[in-house]
């Protein structure tokens, strides 16, 4: 897994500059204590699917209503559900900086932002290849809290994965997941190929937002 | 009532196998509660345990793991005490039943939260969640079982909580990765250290591996424990299969490794996830006739921290000396000023230079000791990996920081009075910890070795009637200065010697002590210390800064074989002549003009360059006033810089480092105004806080770095902080400006709350916010005065509504 540089910078809000060779090697130094603290996890399972009117979605371990997610996961038949986390090494790594040295502690929270990225689009190529294999197709991750997908789902998609004690993550009494450098996210998977017209930035509405690409 | 501490000394017992997956197979639905089934479908947990003793089990584990209060409350279809006594009844009725001896394990899994810092469960609600459970099942109950365990701080409030409920064995077993580390970071040693502290009656792994990856792991516990060691593996590894969990190894194979587990000396094995009735009784038909081996005594000296473990043996190790107050006017004021920064650079640098343990010392006479040991400890934990010495004579103190350390530390000290030693033992016994024993009694410090070696002797003996043993006692010979007595060095030198050579025992030393009132005292601590190490010394409390004490003990260890090659000595000493520069800018040179120093420092700022800025703020001192350097370089620097960000032109960590430098400089003009007798007036209060429910407080602190370089007093309030909190912060101080921060849409409600509150108490307050989901509009429909979008907005509104002026307005007094 190679962090991807490019992005580290645009979550610092450096958009089109290009950042000074200080700065590079500072981001090259948190990147560097990162791999060494980081430890990424990840746990999987594949779920039937049932698409109901108007949004509704049973996905096997959670049922909710999201027009978004009714609509990336339109043809599929099964998904494959997924929780990935950088471990509380990260999150150690951040909070002791944010007590010494803000500056790295904004490079290594950036970094982490994207070494988790990087991690879950590997995963994804995984199950894509596996997909592939079976002529079958996956369509682009989508998580909660993403557009409409509420994010009231995440307790029961953290238990049927049962990702407390596999990998740790857990939730605060406000449905945040510990450690923050966490993500759960779920991929339709489908006889249909898919033509993904926007994702990403270009998908959301916060059009004056810092990070947008 | 049989006691199963005697029985598994002498019979080889089985733990019966997992729970989960067989109720699964009876209909337990995904998102089901499997407690609630000891209500609904009693027959069926009833059916499961008599099921495992047939097959030969004589321990089960009741259908507890998730019960708490947490899950089982008020909102919940059952209450805790229902779920919990009809388990109870289960499990005696299921032994009832079988007709057979059997032990019931009251069974406790993990809270499902994880703690603070990390998470947001305080570690005391913790300790009542276990103690509640151990409360009401204790009775019906052979002994606890906490299991499946992946965090260090919620296994000490597990085992804490369980042993103010009740007098039970407990039996704790962890989950570990095939690297042998706990998701948290714990290791198989250090994980061994604070049960032995915590004296727990077995320790063991579970879940998580298949027997096969298990065994390095039993090997190296089985290596380091004294206690008995149980194992019970999942069923092989898992994987998926259509949205169902199956395990990879059959019976005939998960037995077959249990039996090579039960021969490595592991004295109870069974098994958890994916195993049934069926694989326990294949382990019980291979491993019944294999003898117990019972554990002999390690005798190893071990502190740990939350994922470390440092012997105290053959190789000496370095206890950094330097977080204590004793002399030093800064730290003094830090403690005053509840400045935990000051803290943990002290403990990081200790770190860098060696030091393998903190000593803590937070003693003065106008703070409350107890609150700030309590505080120290947990914010050192926080941050640093070593484990630490907690250092005080407060009764109380050592009670606190003992109950919130995350791990097993040193405590220092006791001595040979029978008052103190009847105050100490019992919390060491209580929470664990090595204890540094000062030969001294009422009788005073003895002037022989021989006087010391009884006294050592005799905190041994009380040691021991507490169930301490003397592997977890370090004797601290005294060392008095040479200069008051000539023969000092002489008397602890026998004394290290006697205690490692007729009492086998361990030392420890305040190394510098010897050159009190001494010229040059790095010239005879150095000798001494290498004097006292080849004498024996185990630990030695020292300063980490000083070059001459780690020159001394590299060599040493280099010299006695106990550093391979050399590496550590050629590591540490092998590049000190070349210091690295990095990107900092050159020292002004001697006599260069005040234009020079001046731009120097503007440049320092500019580029964040913290050593340069504070040199040449220092060397800009020696001509200016403290108030001129601020304004006429510091301010314009830092206003360059904000504009630059506002303008896009310099970014976040540009931004930061500047402030960082100006920070450096700012310390070296308050440290002149301090001895020129000013003070550096503040512009004024503004509380921060991020809102209830919201852990991520990064943007929170990065406006307080750019806030308090503009000379504002930041009350940082934290993060997940109630609204009551900040009102009633408010209020106090009559405080102008609160700035608050929420990073989720689901929090922004919180926010919303949190004005409203605001408004009704302290309608002088201004409000600002901040934070990814908020907009202008949507601040302004929450009710906020200002929205910032980022920290130089906030800093802005801050010059607004402080009506801004000059910063770093300064008084003579």
């Amino acid at each position: 897994m190679e962090i991807n540089r490019k992005e580290v910078f645009r979550y610092l809000g450096y958009g089109r500059t290009e950042p000074d060779s200080q700065i590079k090697d500072l981001a090259e130094s948190c990147i560097a204590e990162l791999e060494r603290e980081a430890v990424p996890r990840a746990v999987s399972r594949v779920y039937p699917l049932i698409l109901g009117q108007n949004g509704a979605i049973d996905g096997g371990c959670f049922q909710t209503v999201s027009r978004n997610l009714w609509k990336n996961l339109k043809d599929c038949t099964e998904i494959i559900v997924f929780a990935a986390t950088l471990g509380t090494g990260a999150d150690h790594l951040i909070r002791k900086y944010m007590q010494l040295e803000m500056s790295r502690a904004v490079v290594l929270q950036a970094a982490a932002t994207a070494m988790l990225e990087d991690y879950c689009d590997e995963l994804c190529r995984e199950q894509q290849e596996t997909c592939e294999k079976e002529g079958l197709y996956l369509r682009p991750r989508f998580s909660p809290g993403y557009g409409d997908f509420p994010l009231n789902v995440q307790e029961d998609i953290l238990s049927a994965l049962e990702a407390g004690k596999r990998i740790g993550i857990k939730l605060t009494d406000s449905l945040l997941m510990v450690p923050t450098k966490s993500v759960t996210a779920v991929m339709g998977v489908s006889p249909k190929p898919y033509r993904c017209d926007v994702k990403g930035c270009e998908a959301c509405q916060k059009a004056d937002c810092l990070y947008r690409r | 009532m049989r006691n199963i501490l005697e029985e598994m000394r002498q019979r080889r017992l089985f733990f019966d196998g997992g729970t989960g997956s067989v109720l699964q197979a009876e209909g337990l639905k995904p998102g089901e509660l499997p407690e609630t089934w000891n209500v609904k479908r009693p027959e069926a947990l009833i059916r499961l345990h008599r099921d495992y003793l047939e097959a030969g089990a004589d321990i089960i584990k009741t259908n507890t793991f998730g019960a708490n209060s947490l899950k089982y409350n008020e909102n919940a279809e059952f209450d805790l005490k229902t779920i919990v006594k009809a388990a109870m009844k289960n499990a005696r009725k299921a032994v009832e039943q079988a007709g057979k001896p059997a032990y019931v394990a009251l069974d406790l899994g993990p809270t499902g939260k994880l703690l603070k810092p990390m998470g947001d469960l305080d570690f005391e609600d913790a300790v009542s969640l276990y103690r509640e459970v151990a409360q009401i099942g204790a009775q019906e109950a052979d002994l606890v079982l906490i299991e499946t365990m992946s965090d260090s701080y919620e296994i000490k409030a597990a085992v804490l909580g369980v042993k103010e409920a009740c007098s039970l064995p407990v039996f704790v077993t962890m989950v570990f990765d095939e690297k042998g580390k706990m998701l948290t970071g714990g290791t198989v040693e250090s994980m061994a250290a604070l049960l032995e502290g915590l004296k727990v009656d077995g320790i063991g792994v579970n879940c998580g591996l298949g027997p096969a990856q298990m065994i390095p792991i039993v090997r190296k516990l089985l290596e380091v424990t004294s206690l008995p060691v149980i194992v019970n593996p999942n069923a092989g590894l898992p994987r998926s299969e259509n949205g169902k969990t199956v395990y990879d190894i059959d019976e005939e194979e998960f037995s077959e490794r249990m039996r090579e587990i039960a021969d490595m000396g592991a004295v109870i094995v069974g098994g958890c996830c994916g195993t049934t009735p069926a694989h326990i009784t294949k382990v019980v038909q291979k491993c019944r006739e294999i003898p117990v081996v019972w554990p002999e005594k390690k005798g190893r000296t071990v502190v740990s921290s939350y994922c470390r473990a440092v012997e105290i043996g053959k190789d000496p190790v370095i206890i950094g000396e330097r977080i204590n107050p004793t002399g030093k006017s800064k730290f003094k004021q830090a403690l005053r000023d509840h400045n935990m920064e000051y803290i943990l650079r002290e403990g990081l640098t200790q770190q860098e230079k060696g030091a393998h343990i903190l000593d803590v010392n937070v003693g003065l006479p106008e703070i409350d000791e107890p609150a700030m040991m309590e505080e120290a400890v947990k914010e050192l934990q926080s941050v640093v990996d070593l484990p630490l010495q907690l250092d005080t004579s407060d009764i109380q103190a050592m009670e606190r920081g003992l109950r919130a350390y995350n791990g097993k530390p040193l405590i220092n000290s006791v001595n040979g009075k029978e008052e103190v030693m009847d105050a100490v033992f019992p919390l060491a016994a209580r929470y664990g910890g090595v204890v540094v024993a000062l030969c001294l009694d009422e009788g005073g410090i003895p002037e022989t070795a021989e006087g010391r070696l009884a006294i050592a002797e005799k905190i041994y003996r009380k040691a021991a009637s507490y169930g301490i043993g003397p592997e977890d006692i370090l004797i601290d010979g005294l060392c008095l200065t040479v200069s008051s007595d000539s023969k000092g060095a002489l008397t602890t030198l026998e004394t290290l010697r006697g205690v490692r050579d007729r009492l086998g025992g361990k030392t420890i030393l305040g190394v510098s002590n010897i050159s009190f009132g001494l010229p040059q005292r790095d010239n005879i601590n150095a000798a001494f210390f290498t004097l006292a190490l080849e004498s024996g010394l185990s630990a030695a409390i020292i300063n980490p800064n000083s070059e001459a004490m780690m020159g001394a003990y590299y060599s040493f260890r280099a010299l006695m074989d106990l550093d391979p090659q050399c590496m550590d000595y050629i590591g540490v000493c092998g590049g000190q002549s070349a210091k690295p520069s990095g990107t900092e800018a050159p020292k002004p040179e001697a006599g260069s003009g005040e234009e020079a120093c001046r731009a120097a420092l503007y440049e320092a700022i500019v580029r964040g360059l913290k050593e340069s800025a504070a040199q040449n703020a220092s060397a800009l001192l020696a001509g200016w006033e403290c108030l001129r350097v601020i304004n006429e370089v510091m301010i314009p620097a830092l206003d360059y810089v904000g504009k630059g960000f506002e303008q896009g032109t310099i970014f976040l960590p540009q931004l930061l480092m500047s402030a960082e430098a100006a920070k450096a400089a700012f310390e070296v003009i308050k440290d002149r105004m301090q001895k020129t007798g000013q003070s550096q007036e503040k512009k004024g209060k503004i509380i921060l806080a991020t809102v209830k429910g919201d852990i991520h407080d990064i943007g929170k602190n990065i406006v307080k770095v750019l806030l308090e370089n503009y000379s504002y007093d930041v009350i940082d309030l934290g993060r997940d902080v109630p609204p009551e909190t900040i009102v009633s912060a408010a209020a106090d101080s009559h405080i102008p400006l609160v700035g608050l921060s929420a990073l989720m849409t689901t929090t922004v409600p919180s926010m919303e709350e949190t004005i409203r509150q605001l408004r009704k108490e302290t309608p002088w307050v201004k409000v600002m916010v901040g934070g990814a989901v908020l907009t202008k509009e949507y601040a302004e429909t929450i009710g906020a005065d200002r929205y910032c979008r980022d920290a130089m907005a906030s800093v802005n509104y801050a010059e607004e509504v402080f009506g801004g002026g000059a910063s770093g307005e300064t008084s003579t007094e």
